[in-house]
């Protein structure tokens, strides 16, 4: 059934990830992300999946989670590894043909697998462990700066925040809708691209008439409690940088120093 | 004979995952062809998942459902035409509009069932009649109409199918007293000119006490009571217990009688009227 899909891929927990604030937690976990594509050898690229590593365990959600995720984009990593083995320079290992395979085509292949890899794991452990209230409290607080270019920073963290509230809502009400077409005897499961596009519109035209209805009541209940955007308002929960986000930044920075300087003394292993 | 027979019905949600729960459990009942049966359970009791397994939206964890005498899981393909003979109409049905004329969303369901656009919109003007909309109404779109006049359609758009079982989840919620008097008194229509099975699933006991003939009392998972509407009735305190009650007038007849007052049951009104019209006539009230 639709309820089944996981959506909003909070996990709650009290790890220590879990509780750090999300501001540095975003930031971080960027840096992170461009040090992936900074690493020029495999020292450097060893040093960072055993940060990943680590980042993970401290997270303290089980490895199935993670796997799942990485198991949804398994095919664009085959893919562009597959793709990237072709390509490089130094000797020839392999010849197929018109198509050679040469060490360095090696090398960017694992290079370009594990950064997805690393990618998804990294986002994976943002998403796990920050719930998308913070998420985009958090947001809004990174791009506070913006205002200055007139970008209307609060409405958007509002915006993002009702789209997340309602995503569970509609799944309920398009469930709603499924069934009561299907027991007028819609079918939704043989038939053609065409004809299985056609038997869609019994449920998206319900489903679009009822998100307005929902966003009329939702725009009047909040008028009626007299909200006006974000011009002086103040938070429920004010976020605090700690000690513990302190340390992680420390321990973030040592690793990206870490890869500099690798980078520096060490051979690249890209061609 | 039974036109739908429940053996050992069990349905759980999420099984094999940590949240779940078993919304109805081991259901036996049988249902005649004909009856208009009343559902009635406080909220979480089941009468919802019970109802969608009757025609097969859900599938039965274990156990069976026979429609006719036949498993109607017996060839899961083969699940549309049991959707046909037993028509389902959910809880807010207005919802599920969709066509641009009250007419082709009508004829949705018929459509579905593989006849003719012809015999389709025939069926459809047949199932408008039944529920009270005139000809004006055929070429409005179901977005301009009232919330009474959507579930209307929305209702017929599911007789049109003519179904041997009629399941309704609660038609009457969220509408005036005017509303409901007359979409009850359509159902009841419905059911004595095409003596169909009828089940009708309410909240509000004055309706069931006034249409039903037999009553199913879901209480947490279980069919804590199936019988005679009069019966059911006359077993106020264990109701209540359920988080349910008996309809006010018979309540009242109650405690008349508990007070010395020789007045019989009544369910209805009228009923109420005939019990209480002698004495007033005796001039025997006075308090």
């Amino acid at each position: 059934m639709i309820r089944d899909i996981a959506l909003g891929q909070y996990i709650p927990g009290d790890s220590v990830i879990h509780r750090m604030d999300p501001r540095v937690k975003i930031v971080l976990i960027f840096l992170f992300i461009v040090f992936l594509f900074v690493a020029q050898n495999f020292v450097s690229l060893l040093l960072l999946v055993v940060s990943v590593a680590v980042t993970m365990l401290f997270s303290g959600i089980s490895l199935r989670h993670y796997l799942r995720s990485v198991k949804a984009i398994l095919f664009i990593v085959l893919f562009t590894s597959v793709l990237n083995l072709f390509y490089g320079g130094g000797e020839t290992l392999l010849k197929i043909g018109f198509m050679e395979i040469k060490s360095g085509g090696v090398s960017n292949a694992i290079f370009i697998a594990v950064r997805i890899v690393s990618l998804i794991l990294l986002s994976a452990v943002l998403t796990f462990t920050t719930s998308p209230t913070s998420l985009t409290d958090a947001i809004e607080r990174l791009m506070k700066p913006l205002k200055v270019f007139h970008v209307k920073v609060h409405e958007i963290a509002m915006m993002m925040t009702i789209a997340l509230r309602f995503v569970p809502t509609l799944l309920e009400e398009t469930d709603k809708i499924m069934s009561a077409q299907k027991a007028r005897g819609a079918d939704m499961e043989s038939g053609g691209l065409v004809q299985r596009a056609k038997a869609l519109l019994p449920i998206l035209i319900p489903l679009f008439v009822s998100s307005f209805r929902r966003a009329y009541d939702l725009a009047m209940a909040m008028e009626c409690r007299c909200y006006h955007g974000g011009e002086g308002r103040t938070k429920l929960k004010v976020l605090r940088a700690g000690k513990r986000d302190a340390f992680a930044a420390v321990l973030v920075v040592l690793v990206c120093a870490g890869v500099v300087v690798s980078n520096i003394f060490l051979p690249g292993a890209l061609s | 004979m039974a036109v739908i027979e429940l053996k050992n019905l069990t349905y759980t949600y999420g099984e094999g995952t940590p949240f779940c729960r078993t919304a109805v459990d081991n259901v036996s009942l049988s249902i005649e062809k004909g009856e208009l049966i009343g559902v009635i359970g406080h909220t979480g009791s089941g009468k919802s998942t019970l109802i969608q397994t009757l025609n097969g939206l859900l599938r039965p964890t274990s156990g069976q459902v026979l429609l006719n005498g036949k498993d109607i899981w017996a060839e899961p393909k083969k699940i549309r035409q049991v959707r046909f003979q037993v028509g389902m109409v959910f809880q807010y049905p207005e919802y599920q509009l969709f066509e641009e004329t009250v007419l082709k969303d009508i004829a949705f369901g018929p459509g579905n069932m593989g006849l003719t656009p012809e015999e389709a919109i025939e069926r459809a003007k047949k199932a408008a009649a039944f529920v009270g909309l005139s000809e004006d109404f055929y070429e409005k779109s179901p977005f301009e109409l009232s919330g009474g006049e959507k579930r209307r359609v929305a209702i017929a758009g599911v007789i049109a199918m003519d179904p041997d079982v009629l399941i309704l989840d609660e038609p009457t919620a969220g509408l005036d007293p005017r509303g409901r008097d007359v979409l009850l008194s359509q159902i009841i229509g419905y059911h004595k000119v095409r003596g169909n099975t009828v089940l009708l699933v309410s909240h509000s006991m004055e309706d069931v006490a006034r249409i039903a003939d037999r009553i199913l009392v879901m209480n947490s998972s279980h069919a804590a009571m199936f019988g005679p509407t009069r019966e059911i009735f006359a077993r106020g305190a264990e109701l209540e217990q359920m988080g349910l009650r008996v309809p006010q007038i018979t309540k009242i007849l109650a405690s008349l009688r508990e007070r010395g007052w020789p007045v019989g049951t009544a369910l209805t009104m009228e009923e109420a009227v005939r019990e209480l019209l002698p004495l007033l006539e005796k001039g025997g009230v006075r308090a």
